[in-house]
């Protein structure tokens, strides 16, 4: 039945839904990324985010909530410059993290294939 | 379902008088849920021998609309002042709303003179040149929930049908949703603050219930005023009670009892809604929780006639909450007057 | 030889008492509990370096059996009473006479019942920093279930940096007791995930970066910037609980089997005594309010009325060992004036 208005999906991440698989595979690889303080030290100097609407502290946040459905268009917006690499404070191999995340997402389709 | 374990702080005891009562009735619930009110008068009255006036008088607080913007605060006073000059007039000092925004409304007001009296001389000036009339600030302010709240051990030794399941022993599990402007305004004047406020799950535990602790528990049923008044917010409104159905399912509640109107009203319809527009349920075997009103579910225990409480003006089925208990009813009369006229039936697509 | 009454036998209580003594004064403790040490009884491993405080404990009981002072156990002060530059202090039936008194009677966590929201005393496993001490000395951490917890989160600023009740201040020790607690758990329980729950994290001193670096790299401690509004209770009994993931800037929402309160410092009870007793000014924090804050942290706005300890300010242990013997050359000072 059409009432005029519609429902809306709640915003809320739910943690028990976490799908941890990319992030375990790339800290396996880059276990640098545990000790990322969310500065956004690399989100400021980031050639790509300049320019268009890529935030890599995000990603990083992204991976670690399990939010994974739109991590392919994020990466492929990453220009692997390394610029966040120079700056970051912890020393997280970002530049690795982007490139892990490439690597698994092949990975975990061919697994699923 | 194990209960949580919560005793009410000194911080947060209400007064509540014990009798004369001047009552103030709700727009909302006239219209969608009418038997309450009677219902109300009927308890009071019939079986705990209090004294109360319904006064034809009185008018809306115009809380809706001061909530949406379109009353200002200088009228919503001095509407408030009349009322308070017919309680005065009528020989009360113990004033009683039926209706959560009200009450919150009549608090709201009544602390704001306390710190800006001269705010409360303005009022006095403005009721005096538009009615000639005066008034005194009640002794006790209530809301309706309050009172029954009190006498829930009274009405519990009157009890005909506890809140239990007749097949199984089981209480019955129910969910209480409080209504935001009961306690979250100001948290001292509702009995058991905001956090576990106690006045429905008092009258659930005296009755035979179990009340059900679920994560949305505060969460606001979506009504909001102005996100229901304009359609096209419509469903920013569905979609917070949505959001509570959703919360409350796994603990497969038997029936929800609402303090508000507004939420008696949207708790209700917006299960019909989202099952019409969705074809979801949040009841256990997919079916629809029951809605009721403290004054419904008081006529209930104390073995009222369901079709007299209104029961028949809910859009989800109480029926099969009436089965559960052992409450018998009629169902050729379920959609006819007193007289036996019929009052018109809507079958649903997907709800029954 | 000059006559001390020191309130309080926790940690400050006895470093001053030690300092005092070895000086060359005449030193009574008067304690409320049956033992020296305070709250450091209850704690099972410091930050940052895992020190047991049973070690703190001996140090504390081989300091004190060196020197002559009297311990007054299970005792307190009834009445306190000025004569010129000496004090009477009250307790039982014994009259002591003092020429110089110190405060020292440190805090009470703060009472997490007072945040409903967060469900400790209604829901089961809701627990705080002291109960999961408790937990560590039994070295038991089974839930209600019978079980070890396969999620904690640990919920900082619990009671301090919140004007719902009253506590504008940061309690200082919390957010690194946090972390520490968490690598703690996580060295019992490898298999656990631990959550920090935090609105802002203050590593501020030596070591205590380094601690959370650590939590985060070889402990897999999970932080998650954002205030816990609210636990309740899913349908098989376990903890959920409501946040904001303040950097995705989305609500968040999480199952768990034990929530870990930090509640803040409260000084209010004990301080209002004292204060009263001794007609000492107190912040409205609760904390006793010194004559200068960088250079007279232990003096305060009676006559020879010292204080040490965390009822000036919240402290470490550290911080309190140094505070206390501060405080000891500053009374030093004042009875050579007398």
């Amino acid at each position: 039945m059409d009432f005029g208005f519609s429902t809306l999906e709640a915003r809320s991440i739910d943690f028990d839904k976490f799908d941890g698989r990319i992030l375990r595979y790339v800290l396996q690889y880059e276990p640098s990324l545990l000790v990322c303080l969310s500065c956004g030290g690399c989100t400021a100097t980031c050639s790509a985010g300049n320019l268009t609407d890529f935030n890599i502290r995000r990603l990083q946040l992204m991976l670690r909530r399990g939010e994974v459905e739109n991590l392919q268009t994020e990466i492929n917006k990453c220009m692997l410059c390394g610029k966040c690499l120079l700056v970051c404070p912890r020393g997280v191999n970002l530049r690795n993290v982007v490139m892990l995340i490439k690597k698994a997402l092949v990975h975990f389709k061919n697994q699923e294939n | 379902m194990k209960e949580p374990i919560y005793t009410v702080s000194r911080d947060y005891r209400k007064e509540i008088a014990d009798d004369k009562y001047y009552y103030a009735r709700s727009c909302i619930r006239q219209n969608f849920f009418p038997g309450s009110e009677v219902t109300f008068l009927r308890v009071l009255k019939e079986n705990l021998g209090r004294d109360i006036w319904d006064d034809p008088h009185h008018t809306t607080c115009t809380g809706i609309g001061y909530h949406s913007d379109v009353v200002p605060f200088n009228t919503i006073q001095t509407v408030i002042a009349r009322q308070f000059s017919l309680m005065t007039e009528n020989g009360y000092e113990n004033f009683v709303a039926s209706c959560v925004t009200s009450f919150g409304m009549y608090i709201e007001i009544t602390e704001t003179w306390k710190h800006h009296p001269e705010q409360l001389e303005q009022i006095r000036e403005y009721l005096k040149k538009a009615t000639g009339r005066e008034f005194m600030i009640p002794k006790n302010i209530a809301h309706t929930s309050d009172i029954v709240y009190k006498f829930r051990m009274r009405i519990a030794e009157q009890m005909k049908y506890p809140l239990v399941n007749r097949r199984t022993g089981q209480p019955l599990k129910i969910v209480d949703h409080i209504g935001c402007h009961y306690a979250k305004m100001f948290p001292d004047k509702g009995e058991g603050g905001a956090e576990f406020t106690q006045v429905l799950q008092g009258m659930i535990k005296a009755w035979g219930g179990a009340t059900v602790d679920y994560p949305e528990r505060r969460h606001c049923c979506g009504f909001g005023f102005r996100q229901y008044l304009v359609q096209a917010n419509r469903g920013y409104s569905v979609s917070n009670s949505k959001k509570k159905f959703e919360s409350m399912q796994p603990y497969e509640p038997d029936a929800i009892l609402t303090n508000c109107p507004g939420c008696a009203m949207f708790l209700d319809r917006w299960q019909f809604v989202i099952s019409e527009m969705h074809g979801i349920r949040y009841g256990k075997d997919n079916t629809t929780i029951p809605v009721f009103t403290y004054e419904e579910m008081a006529g209930l225990v104390l073995g009222y006639d369901p079709w007299d409480l209104g029961l028949q003006m809910h859009q989800v089925d109480p029926r099969p909450f009436l089965d559960k208990i052992g409450i018998p009813y009629d169902n050729d009369r379920m959609y006819k007057t007193k007289t036996g006229k019929n009052i018109g039936e809507y079958i649903p697509q997907q709800t029954r | 030889m000059n006559n001390i009454v020191i309130i309080g036998g926790g940690i400050a209580g006895v470093e001053t008492a030690c300092t005092l003594a070895e000086s060359g004064n005449r030193v009574t403790i008067i304690e409320r509990t049956g033992d020296i040490g305070g709250k450091l009884n209850r704690w099972y491993c410091l930050f940052p370096d895992f020190k047991k405080a049973d070690e703190i404990k001996k140090y504390l009981k081989e300091r004190i059996a060196k020197f002559d002072i009297e311990l007054k156990l299970n005792s307190e002060v009834d009445k306190a009473e000025r004569n010129g530059d000496q004090w009477y202090i009250y307790t039982g039936n014994v009259r002591y006479t003092a020429d110089a008194v110190v405060i020292a009677t440190g805090y009470e966590l703060f009472d997490a019942t007072r945040k409903e929201e967060l469900g400790y005393k209604i829901y089961d496993n809701v627990i705080t920093q002291g109960d999961l001490e408790d937990k560590f000395r039994a070295g038991d951490f089974k839930t209600t279930f019978g079980e070890n917890p396969k999620r904690v989160a640990i919920v900082h600023c619990v009671g301090s940096r919140d004007e719902k009740c009253h506590n504008l201040y940061c309690s200082k020790v919390c957010c690194v007791t946090g972390v520490k607690q968490a690598i703690e758990l996580s060295k019992f329980l490898p298999e656990t995930q631990i959550f920090c729950y935090y609105m802002d994290l203050r590593m501020y001193d030596k070591h205590f970066e380094e601690l959370y670096r650590t939590a985060q790299e070889h402990h897999n401690i999970q932080f998650i910037r954002g205030r816990v509004s609210e636990v309740s209770q899913t349908p098989d009994h376990r903890l959920a609980i409501k946040t904001e993931d303040t950097l995705s800037g989305r609500p968040m929402k999480m199952k768990l089997d034990m929530l870990v309160l930090l509640a803040g410092m409260d000084t209010k009870k004990h301080n209002k005594k004292v204060s009263e007793l001794f007609d000492v000014e107190r912040e409205e924090s609760g904390f006793l309010k010194s004559k200068d804050f960088h250079i007279g942290a232990g003096i305060l706005s009676q006559k020879g009325v010292f204080a040490a300890g965390c009822c000036i300010s919240p402290m470490s242990i550290k911080e309190t060992i140094e505070n206390a013997r501060s405080s000891a050359v500053q009374i030093n000072q004042y009875l050579k004036t007398l």
